[in-house]
């Protein structure tokens, strides 16, 4: 147990390590190509930045981060909803995975102007594109895990005359939830990028509602380098915190029973 | 629905499987397995021995002759009909307490019936210690035990095994087959075995069915007529010896036609 905390203290100052070297070479770079801050802002002014800028980081995080969450939570339920009708036989999926196909192959950023005319801007249209990117990994996901059942595991519940009702939500459900995961892993990240750019088109530019993308517009926009590079730094934040609530999540339900889930993937 | 009693368990009148492809899995099977019979199933590979299984279980339909189980169609018959699987088919994410009572809970037994089956079937075959647990904490014969403790859970009068212990090592199989028996001879159903194993088979069974392939077809059907009930040391007996050697003998008769 004790060389357990030892490995981990080890880990954490090992990544501190690279955290200082990279700002050490960052101020390094600074000095020697004498760049103006307009350019690449000081760490430092960086960090100034983000505490004379707090409130507005707050709502324009706060803002992005509802929007993602909200995006991702009705692709989750709209995307197990649709995996649940593609796995009702192999002639569905054929004929309507092609579709799918065409969620993950249209550029975001070519439906985007039409989001904003249908909807407006605004929440609802940054939402709406968030759910649209997010959707075809958690639908191609859960179809797998619903239609991979072992053959033997479905001729267990028939010989004890298993509903419909029961193969479903005591088999094919249940063995589906670890893929559903790996796809709602995937949309995590996906969706807080999809809610950025969607902000870049259709986000709201009344004050106090503009999320991380209309603010990183913004800030490009006004040459405030320093409050950008706190902007950025704001959505990796947000995409981390996304990536580790999906990993606890996963954690909580699986860890008991599945593999996957006894080493989380990042140590 | 009332029981015929003088039905035998298992009939098959001419019987033959084909597949789409027009391959003949089985051809012209005639067998009866009276109740509380104990059936090994022996043949090369391919002989169609799971086949077998799964007709009668109504999983596969035949393409022609008529199959009655019990005096009714596979499917009719299914209340009172476990199969055990090759591999022990648990359900990962419950417990093993949850497994045993899946086949009852199925069934749309209720909850209280469910616990107190699941509870004296965990005691049967010796798993109570381990109820919590979860399948991937169990060893291979473990699994295999709970297996057969939710194929027993609903009280059935036909057992079907496919090859239920070829994945476990020689001690456990040995293991496995004396536990078998004596669930066999306290609870009196009929067991339809089918095995790779000559050892096994002579030993579990009141009755050896060996099957040829190409198209499978049975070949030869031998009695075992070995004092029951069978003790682990009647493995070493002379007699036990020659009826191994024997059925071994046959199979390779079968094997070669």
């Amino acid at each position: 147990m004790k060389q357990k905390v030892k490995q981990k203290m080890i880990t954490l100052a090992s990544s501190l390590a690279v955290l200082a070297a990279a700002l050490l070479l960052w101020q390094l770079i600074l000095l020697v190509f004498r760049v103006p801050p307009y350019m690449l802002p000081s760490p430092w002014a960086v960090a100034r930045a983000v505490a004379a800028r707090l409130p507005s980081l707050e709502t324009a995080f706060a803002t992005t981060a509802v929007e993602a969450l909200g995006g991702l939570l009705a692709s989750i339920v709209i995307g197990v909803a649709i995996a649940l009708v593609f796995a009702q036989s192999r002639w569905v999926r054929r004929m309507l995975y092609p579709y799918t196909l065409l969620l993950q192959t249209v550029p975001i950023v070519a439906i985007a102007p039409l989001i904003l005319m249908w909807v407006g801007a605004g929440t609802a249209s940054v939402t709406l594109i968030a759910f649209i990117i997010s959707l075809a990994p958690i639908i191609a996901n859960t179809t797998q895990g619903l239609v991979s059942v072992e053959e033997n595991m479905v001729h267990l519940f028939l010989m004890h005359n298993a509903s419909p009702a029961q193969l479903l939500f005591k088999l094919r459900l249940p063995h589906a939830v670890p893929s559903l995961f790996t796809g709602i892993r995937i949309a995590s990240g996906i969706s807080v990028i999809g809610a950025i750019t969607g902000e870049l088109y259709a986000g709201s530019s009344r004050v106090g509602e503009g999320g991380l993308g209309y603010s990183i517009l913004y800030a490009s926009a006004q040459l405030q380098t320093d409050y950008l590079f706190a902007l950025v730094f704001a959505a990796t934040v947000l995409g981390f915190g996304f990536f580790f609530l999906v990993m606890f999540f996963e954690w909580y339900f699986l860890h008991r029973w599945h593999e996957s889930a006894r080493t989380p993937e990042v140590e | 629905m009332t029981r015929d009693f003088t039905a035998p368990e298992v009939e098959f009148v001419g019987v033959a499987k084909h597949y789409g492809n027009g391959h003949t899995v089985l051809e012209a099977i005639n067998l009866t397995i009276e109740k509380g019979e104990f059936v090994s199933i022996i043949g090369p590979s391919g002989c169609g021995k799971s086949t077998v299984l799964k007709l009668i279980s109504g999983l596969a339909m035949p393409s022609a002759g008529t199959i009655r189980v019990d005096g009714m169609t596979p499917k009719n018959a299914r209340e009172t009909v476990s199969y055990i699987f090759q591999d022990a088919t648990l359900l990962p994410w419950r417990t093993v307490r949850r497994n045993v009572a899946l086949a009852l809970e199925l069934e749309g037994a209720g909850s209280g019936q469910r616990e107190a089956k699941t509870r004296s079937l965990l005691d049967l075959v010796g798993l109570r210690a381990v109820a919590d647990s979860y399948p991937r904490e169990l060893s291979g014969g473990m699994k295999m035990r709970v297996s057969i403790a939710r194929a027993l859970a609903t009280s059935p009068r036909l057992l079907l095994m496919d090859e239920p212990f070829a994945a476990l090592d020689e001690m456990s199989r040995d293991h496995m087959n004396e536990e078998l028996l004596r669930l066999h001879a306290e609870q009196k159903w009929t067991a339809v075995f089918v095995t790779h194993s000559v050892t096994e088979a002579v030993f579990l069974s009141t009755r050896i069915i060996v099957l040829a392939s190409n198209p499978g077809r049975i070949y030869a059907t031998l009695a075992v007529n070995l004092p029951q009930p069978r003790a682990a040391e009647q493995r070493t007996s002379p007699e036990f010896d020659a009826l191994v050697g024997k059925i071994s003998h046959t199979l390779r008769e079968a094997r070669s036609q």
